[in-house]
């Protein structure tokens, strides 16, 4: 089973044509959508904490500059019109009039200014994505203009509700964010409110009757339950007390098993935004390693396709870069070495590398660490063991939780391999630079290139990228780092992930953004009857 | 007076005060193991958010306090324990004590019903078997009781869920409540119920197992003790042998695996718990372990260490009245 991207699952294939016809029905007002979700996010602050499970929530009560369709092209939200200076040096946006606060305040430049502030100094992606900028300029109550000290083109794809919600200065200015009551009840333009929180249990949403788009949203209500065991999620799912979960909500066995019925619908959509790709990373100091003949003999010794095919059930695409092909304005195969399944090949590279195959058949040992996310990243190591084997590398398997995970390979770099994966995002400066640039290395911060590689001409072509203003050049850019880091493999991109959302056939409208239901706010989804 | 007026208040008074100590110590052993996992709150914070830079992780651990040597954490925490401050979970950002008065209702009511069946209805089977001994009924009750002992709880509840949520509609499949309905006084504690209902079978199924099987030994062996020919020699009926003799005399042991089970409870709860998503103490507990929420988990130990403390002085106050000659010194 291959799965094409732009495809719906199971009987859904047929639901995606049934879909745009009634897509066409009139939308019903009311009704309640029940979520099922895990884990539950600590609190409910999206502006300082890019956690995907929280933004599900926050991103329907609080909203961005912008949103980005399923092909990543800018639509207005909170801002109507904006503009990008010919030099890259300024972002002017003309806010929407007329938009409220949940609390009756009005919504004015000060709030963008404000949050512009907070994401700069406290969100864990935003330091990087917003350090170019100098100054912010409100010259009205409905006009922002950002400065820029260089021109910073990644800018273009970081207004999301996701990603830069705008959150009330007069809220939060001159508070301690996380203990303000509004990171746990917030208060946003979004089409629904904070109504409760029931920690362990459920949280519920309503309605906003004075939201900006008269007449949006339908739904009356929505309700988060959070449910912890992937078992009780696909009987929720399955009998009708929830209609919808994302992020892959039911295990990738179950799936075939649920959309076969006539109930549920699963898709891949509206996931690109994060652009998620399962990968390899190999320790570069630790011989035999760090030769690189090795780590390409390992790239070559594991089939992709038959990975993706047994342990993912489909559910992903063989990864030919660490830019997913979904990020379809940086992504290239253009001089980029490929390595296509070939065994024979691999040994040939082992047997280059001086690692004959011992008395017992073996070359040498490695242990590799298996991503605490769930049983596919098990399964994935598993996998890895036994093709490895096949060439002659031994391969031993540590598990663990999240915190020791990321203690050992992030905090220590005492790890040898380890698959997990990585949002390659819209712009590779937010999302790949971390991964290979050798300054952003520092020991204890995670998921920021652990394996010790360092190559100056990488380096060069990230920072190159990273405030370069004519796209040609920066294409060339990434195109050359895509070149040198394939053929380097300090990390080995395995598959292009693809989570799945599972929904009830009546929930209409719920995935129309390249961030689906992570970074959409729900305004036009609908719940048909019966 | 006083003395021969209230013993068993002044036993208890005795009791919880010895206790004091052993909650300390409960308090250090808890920190110090703890301390040893791998990971503190502020990695997995850092590591849930996909990315961070140095200066994101190093504000969170002077937040948190971490970047204090552990010896300076532990001194702060004993410190708080003796001015009864449980401390506050960063993570969630509420009081601990808050969080854990929160979710301890839905627990004591899973636990105490849960115990409370499996308790009486184990010892009923369990006298049922003692007075068919190698019949048919026996044999079905001991093989039932094995299975249930034999069979992880966690297949049992997803079991249930399937045959009576997922096919036959009948039961919601997880939660407390109805969420959003709004339900109040007759209609609420109804609702609560019905929810209520498979979480407690599932939970109470295995202890059930235990105690029948229990309490058919130690009926046996009461049977054979003199005084039980003595009755007999009387000629006083048998069902009020077995009721007035003999199950009086086997419940001791019953109580004491009633105390001794109270922590174990505590333990199989986190599974049932984590299954219907039933918002207690035993999931906060396992959640406060994945994040390294130190703060919170400490308290829940520190609290479920003061519940089978107080269980357990309980029972031996149990003792006393079922059985006289048992004194409490």
């Amino acid at each position: 089973m291959t799965l094409s991207r732009r495809h719906l699952l199971g009987t859904a294939a047929f639901a995606g044509l049934a879909g745009q016809v009634q897509a066409q029905d009139a939308p019903v007002t009311g009704g309640t959508l029940t979520a099922v979700m895990y884990p539950e996010p600590p609190y409910l602050l999206s502006a300082v904490d890019p956690t995907l499970q929280m933004a599900v929530v926050t991103t329907k009560m609080t909203e961005g500059l912008l949103w980005y369709d399923l092909d990543m092209k800018a639509h207005p939200l909170l801002a109507e019109r904006w503009e990008v200076a010919e030099d890259g040096l300024s972002y002017t946006f003309h806010l929407r009039q007329g938009v409220k606060w949940h609390d009756g305040h009005d919504f004015t430049s000060a709030d963008v200014a404000y949050s512009l502030s907070v994401w700069k100094a406290r969100h864990a992606r935003g330091r990087q994505s917003f350090q170019k900028v100098s100054a912010v300029e409100t010259p009205d109550a409905h006009t922002v203009t950002i400065r820029l000290s260089a021109p910073s083109p990644q800018l273009a794809t970081v207004w999301s509700s996701y990603e830069s919600p705008v959150i009330p200065k007069h809220v939060f200015d001159g508070t301690d964010l996380l203990t303000n009551k509004a990171a746990t009840a917030p208060v946003g333009t979004g089409p629904f409110r904070f109504k409760e929180w029931v920690r362990g249990d459920h949280m519920i949403l309503e309605r906003n009757p004075d939201y900006w788009d008269a007449g949006k949203p339908y739904l009356d209500r929505i309700v988060f339950r959070f449910i912890a065991d992937a078992g009780s999620r696909t009987a929720a799912l399955e009998s009708g007390e929830a209609q919808i979960g994302c992020l892959t909500p039911v295990p990738l066995s179950d799936m075939a098993r649920l959309t076969a019925g006539k109930e549920l619908v699963a898709t891949t959509e509206g996931y690109d935004y994060m652009a998620p790709v399962l990968l390899m990373q190999i320790n570069t100091r630790k011989a035999p390693l760090s030769d690189r003949l090795v780590r390409q003999a390992i790239a070559y010794a594991i089939n992709r396709d038959a990975l993706t095919k047994t342990v993912w059930f489909g559910f992903g695409k063989p990864a030919t870069s660490p830019i997913a092909s979904v990020v379809k304005a940086w992504y290239t195969t253009d001089g980029v070495p490929a390595y296509p399944y070939d065994p024979k090949k691999a040994e040939a590279l082992l047997d280059e590398a001086g690692l004959k195959r011992g008395a017992d058949g073996k070359r040498f040992k490695m242990q590799t660490d298996a991503f605490p996310g769930g049983a596919e990243f098990t399964r994935t190591a598993e996998f890895i063991k036994q093709q490895l084997g096949r060439v002659g590398i031994e391969v031993e398997i540590r598990t663990s939780d999240l915190p020791s995970y990321v203690r050992r390979v992030y905090g220590e770099y005492e790890f040898e391999t380890s698959s997990m994966y990585n949002g390659a995002f819209p712009d590779p400066s937010a999302g790949i630079q971390r991964m290979y640039w050798s300054k952003a290395a520092q020991k204890g911060v995670p998921f920021v290139n652990p394996t010790g590689y360092s190559d100056p001409a990488v380096d060069h072509d990230f920072e190159d990228a990273q405030t370069q203003n004519d796209p040609k050049k920066r294409w060339d850019d990434y195109a050359s780092m895509q070149r040198r880091v394939m053929t380097d493999l300090s990390v080995v991109p395995l598959m292009e992930m693809r989570f799945v959302t599972v929904a009830n056939r009546r929930v209409r409208n719920h995935t129309i953004s390249a961030d689906g239901l992570i970074g959409s706010n729900f305004s036009t989804a609908w719940l048909a009857n019966g | 007076m006083a003395e021969r007026r209230f013993p068993r208040l002044r036993y208890a008074g005795r009791r919880l005060l010895k206790s004091v100590p052993i909650l300390l110590a409960i308090a250090v052993c808890n920190f110090v193991l703890l301390k040893l996992a791998p990971g503190d709150a502020a990695d997995v914070l850092a590591g849930e958010a996909g990315s961070a830079t140095p200066e994101y992780l190093a504000a969170l651990k002077s937040q948190f306090g971490l970047d204090q040597p552990d010896w300076m954490q532990l001194l702060h925490y004993v410190w708080r324990l003796l001015r009864l401050d449980l401390g506050f979970s960063f993570r969630n950002n509420e009081s601990v004590l808050s969080m854990i008065l929160s979710r301890m209702p839905a627990t004591l009511l899973l636990m105490v019903g849960a115990l409370g069946l499996a308790f009486i209805a184990g010892a009923a089977l369990g006298v049922l078997a003692s007075r068919r001994v190698n019949t048919w009924v026996d044999n079905v009750i001991s093989v039932v009781a094995l299975l249930f002992y034999a069979t992880p709880i966690f297949l049992i509840g997803l079991g249930l869920i399937v045959v009576f949520a997922v096919k036959l509609g009948v039961l919601p499949t997880g939660g407390l409540t109805s969420v959003g309905a709004g339900y109040t006084g007759l209609r609420a504690a109804g609702d609560v119920a019905v929810h209520l209902l498979m979480p407690l079978v599932t939970l109470a199924l295995f202890f059930l197992a235990l105690y029948a099987r229990l309490m058919r030994a130690s009926m046996l062996e009461v049977f054979n003790q003199d005084y039980v020919t003595t009755a007999r020699a009387k000629g006083l009926p048998e069902r009020l042998i077995t009721m007035k003799h003999v199950v009086r005399n086997a419940m001791l042991p019953m109580v004491t695996m009633l105390g001794l089970q109270v922590g174990t409870l505590l333990g199989g709860s986190v599974l049932v718990e984590t299954v219907f998503a039933w918002p207690g103490i035993g999931r906060l507990a396992f959640e406060a372990v994945m994040s390294r929420d130190l703060n919170l988990l400490l308290g829940i130990l520190l609290v479920c260490s003061v519940i089978v403390i107080a269980a357990n002085i309980m029972v031996d106050l149990a003792y006393a009245w079922l059985d006289p000659r048992i004194e409490l010194a």
